[in-house]
């Protein structure tokens, strides 16, 4: 995959089509791939990948990067592809400046994970038929494959790519995903059991803010939570409470645009799950405006923005809180 | 040297916590390690490092400096500060040993911070040696050597019984705190131990990254350099790196109206945020590249400048780990280095 | 424990005045009278209203006053804003003083010194200023090349007629921008002014303002054959600790709060163009 990447991506640059491309970039180890513009096949040969690491959603870049002159190629997995045309009904990206290629996606793994089983001196990872054989300083060690995979890849929405102008690879379909198993069992919850669980969860919360500033629904140009006329803007945390409302409050204002590409919990250095707490958002709009896929299409009205004379009455939220 | 044996450490654990509050490495439930303040049945963690660094104890993420009561035009000043009780931390690596003689040129140099000062005084920490480094190790870079840490009282381990030995007085005024659980150990199969580590040290990916090119005197030629657009252009501008880096200091003091008063915080700040510099009428640092340079700038280049040569990086490898988009120290140097 | 740098004094405000529509300075003593603690030429005080902010400040008093120090300040931000709408009797929090001074007492010593200002840059040259005057055998000619915008922009406009114009051992040239019904004076920018006036290279030169003024003066001033080791200026950043420690206003590996603010041209040119 990754060498028809390349080939085709120098293609397009040799003949003008595009001037830069957006992808991955090799690191020092096998795993710590940054997202990289490349402008030449020079550069493309040395450095670009496209492995079992490569989970970083390039899609947010493109804010940026589609307003710099000349056109951007674009390589996104199916989950990518729905940040992308939420971002495009956003109006926050230039279309006619990106070509988009759809590739095959996950599932990836996360050095993370494989470090939490213990493992350590990482030098490489295959799998091999669902174990993952990981080459260490200290020998082979050996893991479940899955046990390895990123927290945004166990539960798979989709395969297929909602946008593209070219595919690599064949699309692949929606996916029955269990992913709100988990939103479940915390609405199956006791509310103090519930109160519990968050509050150890986010009492981990370092405010580094990298789930929000790699969320490609977060893309106001100036935070609330950096503006110092706000009133919020604090890194202060003058009680213990404090984290848990930037996750509730950053939680809110994603609703109906959160897509579920589960960057922010891939990110958090706490692995705090983040992205239950907009799951949670998914599943309650889906039950109560009918089912809808924040970037599965451009043109669709948003549920929250979308009035209908027979919406859910503000009294849904006394009538639930009642247990 | 004085031992005991490795099953006997909840044993040691009790006895160093029946007098002062002692912090320990414990693995939470997702599998990271972190200090926990010890209770009965702790276990200590078996993770090369914690995720977050050390320098908690002694620079807190947020802490009370002072606090104001307003009264129609007077204000009282309320000084807040106590006197710290007496803590050990156990089981510090190295490179976070390291961290704090790097903190304390900054917090200990005139004018002294007595905030930091009263709990570095208050806080004897016991280091334990390295026998299983990772590829995200590179301590060895800043001339620090896992296999023998510094700190007031470093433990060593050969598999069945951990040695301890003081390096100064707060370490043996520790060490004879627990006497009586100690007894007299060969040390001889230490030497074997220590070596092995640094023969695994030598072998790890990064162990041939050096700073020979680093420096209070590459001021103008890296300021200036043309790789600062390449390796910044995908940052995020999060504070992830700064965060959980054990060398990083820059604060920010903020004010909370309560209601009741005023209460005035110091907290982590960091300089990748793009309001760190930002004044009521400019900003210096206007994009994502200048606020990034800054970082790598201080650490290789700044502190050098202000501190005899010595770097504002331990090698810990938390960056590393840690950053969103696996953008670090080490990529900078290498992509940055003029020979 | 020892006292600390952040925890700061209370000073009151014993009078206030409007010295230009957008500047007023605050006169503050010790709660006990006298000043709140003894300073040099161009050092800094960090003020502070707790509950709305707290910035670093020039004093703008020379230390040969023994009674007061007095801050002139623009109004700005946040707490410049609330700092105008105080009246007198107020108190503030103050803490310093911080960063270095004019070397009035070395480099200075001896000779002719030529002062240039723009607005409300001339903050902290007023402190030299009256400390050369309050010394004056101690330094060869004075010269003070001022302006601003209009004529009501002129800050300290009152002392510089009542005093310093009368004061035979300065010579005082004022310009502003634009001409003005009421003035008859010189109407200019200050770098241009100053080429006018064409000042011996002998002259040792103090120069603050905004960046701008402070980038064309520094450019006239070398077309007139002066060198960067001749000319200091003092320099502002975002600051929160005013020790060194906060770390976010240095350029390169100089704290303007700590090593600064005062720097000479050579020194700044070696640093980064970061400010």
């Amino acid at each position: 995959m990754q060498e028809a990447m390349i080939n085709r991506a120098k293609q397009l640059l040799a003949d003008g089509s595009v001037d830069r491309v957006i992808g991955w970039k090799r690191g020092e180890f096998v795993y710590d791939i940054t997202p990289a513009v490349f402008t030449s096949a020079e550069e493309l040969d040395a450095d670009f990948v496209y492995d079992d690491f490569t989970a970083a959603n390039v899609s947010k870049y493109l804010v940026k990067e589609s307003k710099k002159e000349g056109k951007i190629l674009a390589f996104l997995k199916p989950c990518d592809t729905y940040s992308f045309n939420q971002l495009i009904k956003e109006h926050r990206i230039v279309r006619e400046n990106i070509y988009v290629i759809g590739i095959p996606g996950g599932p990836k793994l996360d050095a993370e994970r494989i470090k939490a089983n213990g493992i350590t001196g990482i030098l490489g990872a295959k799998n091999d038929n669902g174990t993952l054989i990981i080459d260490t300083v200290y020998g082979e060690e050996k893991m479940p494959y899955y046990e390895a995979l990123s927290v945004k890849c166990l539960n798979c929405k989709s395969k297929k790519h909602v946008v593209y102008d070219e595919l690599i690879g064949e699309d692949g379909d929606i996916l029955d995903s269990n992913r709100f198993d988990m939103v479940e069992k915390l609405e199956n919850m006791t509310a103090q059991e519930r109160y519990d669980f968050w509050r150890e969860q986010l009492s981990k919360c370092i405010r580094c803010n990298a789930c929000r500033n790699v969320c490609p629904a977060c893309t106001c140009e100036k935070c609330v939570f950096d503006n110092p006329d706000s009133g919020v803007e604090n890194k202060a945390a003058t009680d213990s409470f404090e984290e848990n409302m930037f996750h509730i409050i950053r939680a809110f204002h994603v609703a109906g645009r959160c897509t579920d590409c589960g960057e922010c919990s891939r990110v958090c250095p706490q692995n705090i799950p983040l992205h239950l707490l907009n799951r949670k958002f998914i599943k309650d709009i889906n039950s109560l405006y009918g089912d809808y896929q924040a970037g599965e299409d451009t043109t669709s009205r948003a549920p929250l923005n979308d009035y209908k004379q027979d919406d859910c009455e503000a009294s849904i939220v006394h009538e639930r809180g009642v247990e | 040297m004085l031992k005991i044996s490795l099953d006997k450490l909840g044993k040691l654990f009790e006895a160093i916590s029946a007098s002062q509050t002692l912090y320990i490495p414990t693995d939470r439930e997702d599998g990271a390690a972190e200090y926990k303040k010890y209770e009965s049945g702790m276990k200590l963690s078996n993770n090369l490092n914690t995720l977050r660094s050390a320098k908690d104890f002694f620079f807190p993420q947020t802490e009370n400096l002072v606090d104001f009561k307003m009264e129609g035009k007077n204000i009282e000043v309320i000084d807040v500060r106590e006197e710290s009780e007496d803590f050990v931390i156990f089981g510090v690596r190295a490179c976070d040993a390291r961290s704090f003689t790097i903190l304390d040129k900054v917090f200990l140099a005139d004018p002294v911070d007595s905030y930091y000062k009263n709990r570095r005084d208050h806080g004897t920490v016991v280091t334990m040696a390295c026998t299983r480094p990772a590829e995200t190790c590179f301590c060895g870079t800043f001339g620090i050597d896992a296999a023998a840490p510094e700190g007031d009282a470093a433990c060593y381990s050969d598999g069945e019984s951990l040695f301890i030995e003081a390096h100064n007085e707060k370490g043996q005024k520790f060490i004879d705190s627990v006497a009586s659980l100690l007894e007299e150990g060969d040390a001889a199969k230490l030497d074997e131990v220590r070596e092995k580590t640094r023969d695994i040290l030598k072998k790890l990916p990064l162990a041939n990254l050096t700073t020979d090119n680093f420096g209070g005197d590459k001021l103008n030629e890296y300021f200036n350099s043309d790789k600062w657009g390449e390796l910044s252009q995908s940052c995020l501008g999060c504070g992830t790196c700064t965060f959980v880096c054990p060398t990083c200091q820059c604060y920010d003091i903020k004010d909370f109206n309560t209601g009741h008063g005023i209460k005035r915080f110091r907290c982590w700040d960091s300089c990748m945020y793009s309001d760190f510099t930002k004044m009521a009428h400019g900003n210096p640092r206007l994009t994502q590249l200048e606020r990034f340079r800054q970082r790598f700038m201080h650490k290789l280049v700044y502190f050098p400048a202000n501190n005899n040569g010595e770097f504002g990086c331990v090698g810990c490898g938390r960056c590393l780990s840690k950053c969103p988009i696996s953008m670090n120290i080490v990529k900078v140097m290498k992509a940055l280095e003029v020979k | 424990m020892n006292n600390d740098t952040l925890i700061p004094y209370i000073g009151v405000v014993t009078d206030i005045r409007q010295d230009t529509p957008d500047v007023k300075t605050f006169r503050v003593v010790s709660p006990e009278g006298g000043k709140v603690f003894e300073h040099m030429p161009g050092q800094c005080a960090m003020l502070s209203i707790p509950g709305v902010g707290e910035a670093m400040f020039s004093i703008t008093s020379s230390p040969t006053n023994k009674e007061f120090m007095e801050f002139s300040i623009k109004k700005c931000g946040c707490l410049t804003t609330w700092l105008h709408a105080m009246d007198v009797g107020q108190q503030i929090t103050i803490r310093g003083p911080y960063g270095n001074a004019f070397p009035v007492e070395t480099d200075l010593k001896g000779k002719d010194l030529l002062f240039i200002a723009g607005g409300i840059g001339l903050a902290p040259l007023r402190s030299v200023i009256n400390y050369v005057r309050d010394n004056r055998a101690n330094y060869g000619d004075v010269q003070v090349i001022y302006g601003s915008r209009s004529m009501d922009d002129l800050v300290d406009y009152k002392e510089i007629i009542d005093e310093w114009m009368a004061d035979a051992g300065i010579q005082v040239n004022l310009t502003i921008d634009n001409p003005q019904e009421g003035w008859d004076g010189h109407v200019g920018f200050v770098p241009n002014y100053v080429k006018e006036l064409n000042p011996s290279t002998s002259k040792t030169v103090l120069v603050c303002g905004p960046p701008i003024m402070i980038k064309f003066t520094l450019a006239g001033l070398k077309e007139l054959g002066f060198t960067e080791t001749q000319v200091y200026t003092t320099m502002e950043l975002r600051m929160k600790c005013g020790v060194g420690k906060c770390g976010r206003c240095n350029i390169g590996n100089k704290y303007v709060c700590k090593d600064g603010p005062v720097f000479r041209f050579d020194q700044l040119g070696e640093l980064p163009d970061e400010y």
